[in-house]
């Protein structure tokens, strides 16, 4: 039986209401037949240390990047990685994390080259949760294995690839890293490792957007007026149905990919996971420094 | 609570674990990193902040009347693998002596064979810990 969406006010206006829960929906629902809730940090022992009760633990890094190549796992790799989490495909995922969601919104967008239907982010995200004084627990779920199908991954449509990016010069894209790394001042946000980046600067035209200003104080969305005037209006992307978005390695991209796809509501929104660490390594990849968005580059 | 060890002994300690238990070992050595003592927790001014570490972490080097090394860390609870880093080289590098610590192996956080169960991007992390302890040392044993 599909799972009723949480009717908050707050939702109902953005452009698919059925892609976010409440804390309070979801502190009511846990435990239903069908929904299964899904923990992803950052931190790889942050789960250990608590968690909302019957989550269960899946890790962007460990558990859905091929081992080998710089790519996502396959259909069989995610068909393992979902039997051994006893998730079935039509299940109700509930995703949520630590990082306002940042690994959350990744693990999301990575379901959706999968095609999996009903996977929504819990607003707010750990911290949110936490800080409302909900329960925690070290308790392990129960998990029974399941049987999940082989689904050929499909990027189209959601991923952006470097070869992407030259021919969408003209067309919107979205830096979402912080003002210091798009003005090509530092390569990584402060605080962050550096994940190896020969140059500093931006993809000429991308407007800066940092994916924080989609965000309330408390880490949940800001409501669809906001989000529309941040960028709709003031990153020009009305009346655009095709747009890209980048960060570093596509983590922090993922959570505004998020915004605009599902809670704007714009048509082909895809996330550039290669991100900073690829086209900023890339042999002749036009850059831009400074805070404007530069000029289309004359490509040879 | 772990003990003190040897670098040696914790690379095999790790190296005959399983991935989840490697986890559930540097869980351990996150919940046993000391508190700051008083004189460190009431002037967070003198802390130096990792700045490759992705959460918040702060580290200060003393050299004792022994002429051993002292290392003091502050990293928040809702930052486990963090801690369990700075625990970790605390196990092996708190109570060397000087010269010792500065030769302290710098590629000592990728033989804990922490790459699958954790990722290589994280353990970056721990290899700033680690080089930000040799500096602040190296600065100090020079005064």
């Amino acid at each position: 039986m599909p799972i009723d969406i949480d009717p908050h006010a707050k939702f109902a206006d953005y452009a698919n209401p059925s892609v976010l829960v409440s804390s309070e929906w979801l502190a009511s629902n846990l435990g239903r037949d069908g929904l299964v809730v899904l923990e992803s940090d950052e931190d790889v022992l942050l789960y250990q240390t608590g968690h909302i009760p019957t989550a269960r633990k899946i890790d962007w890094h460990t558990d859905l990047n091929d081992i080998a190549t710089r790519d996502y796992i396959d259909g069989a790799g995610f068909s393992k990685v979902m039997s051994r989490l006893g998730i079935n495909r039509e299940d109700t995922i509930v995703l949520y994390g630590d990082k306002s969601n940042w690994w959350a919104a990744y693990a999301l967008w990575v379901f959706k080259l999968f095609g999996h239907a009903d996977v929504r982010l819990l607003d707010g995200g750990r911290d949110k949760w936490t800080s409302e004084g909900r329960e925690l627990t070290k308790d392990a779920p129960q998990v029974s294995g399941s049987n999940y199908p082989v689904i050929e991954r499909d990027d189209s449509g959601l991923r952006a690839f470097r070869d992407d990016i030259f021919s969408h010069f003209g067309k919107p894209m979205i830096d979402v890293r912080s003002p210091e790394e798009y003005a090509g001042e530092r390569l990584t946000a402060p605080g962050y490792a550096d994940e190896g980046a020969s140059r500093a600067g931006h993809i000429p035209t991308a407007a800066s957007v940092p994916w924080s200003k989609a965000c309330n104080e408390d880490q949940s969305f800001k409501n669809r007026v906001d989000l529309e005037q941040i960028y709709l209006k003031d990153a020009a992307l009305a009346g655009h149905s095709d747009v890209i978005a980048y960060c570093r390695i596509g983590e922090r991209s993922s959570h505004t990919w998020f915004v605009l796809k599902y809670l704007l509501g714009i048509e082909k929104v895809r996330n550039y996971d290669g991100s900073w660490s690829e086209w900023g390594s890339l042999v002749k990849a036009p850059i831009a420094l400074g805070v404007e968005p530069g000029p289309i580059p004359q490509l040879a | 609570m772990p003990t003190l060890e040897t670098a040696d002994q914790l690379i095999e300690d790790f190296a005959i674990l399983r991935d989840s238990e490697r986890l559930d070992l540097l869980l351990e050595f996150s919940e046993a990193l000391p508190e700051l003592p008083a004189r460190y927790a009431d002037h967070p001014e003198l802390l130096e902040r990792v700045e490759e570490c992705q959460s918040p972490i702060f580290l200060f080097v003393e050299i004792d009347d022994q002429g051993l090394t002292r290392l003091f860390f502050s990293a928040p609870p809702e930052s486990p693998t963090t801690r369990g880093f700075a625990s970790l080289l605390f196990s092996v590098i708190d109570g060397l002596p000087v010269a010792e610590a500065l030769d302290f192996d710098l590629d000592f956080p990728f033989k804990l064979s922490l790459s699958t169960a954790v990722s290589a991007l994280r353990l970056r992390g721990m290899l700033g810990i680690l080089s930000r302890i040799k500096r602040q040392l190296l600065e100090k044993s020079a005064k």
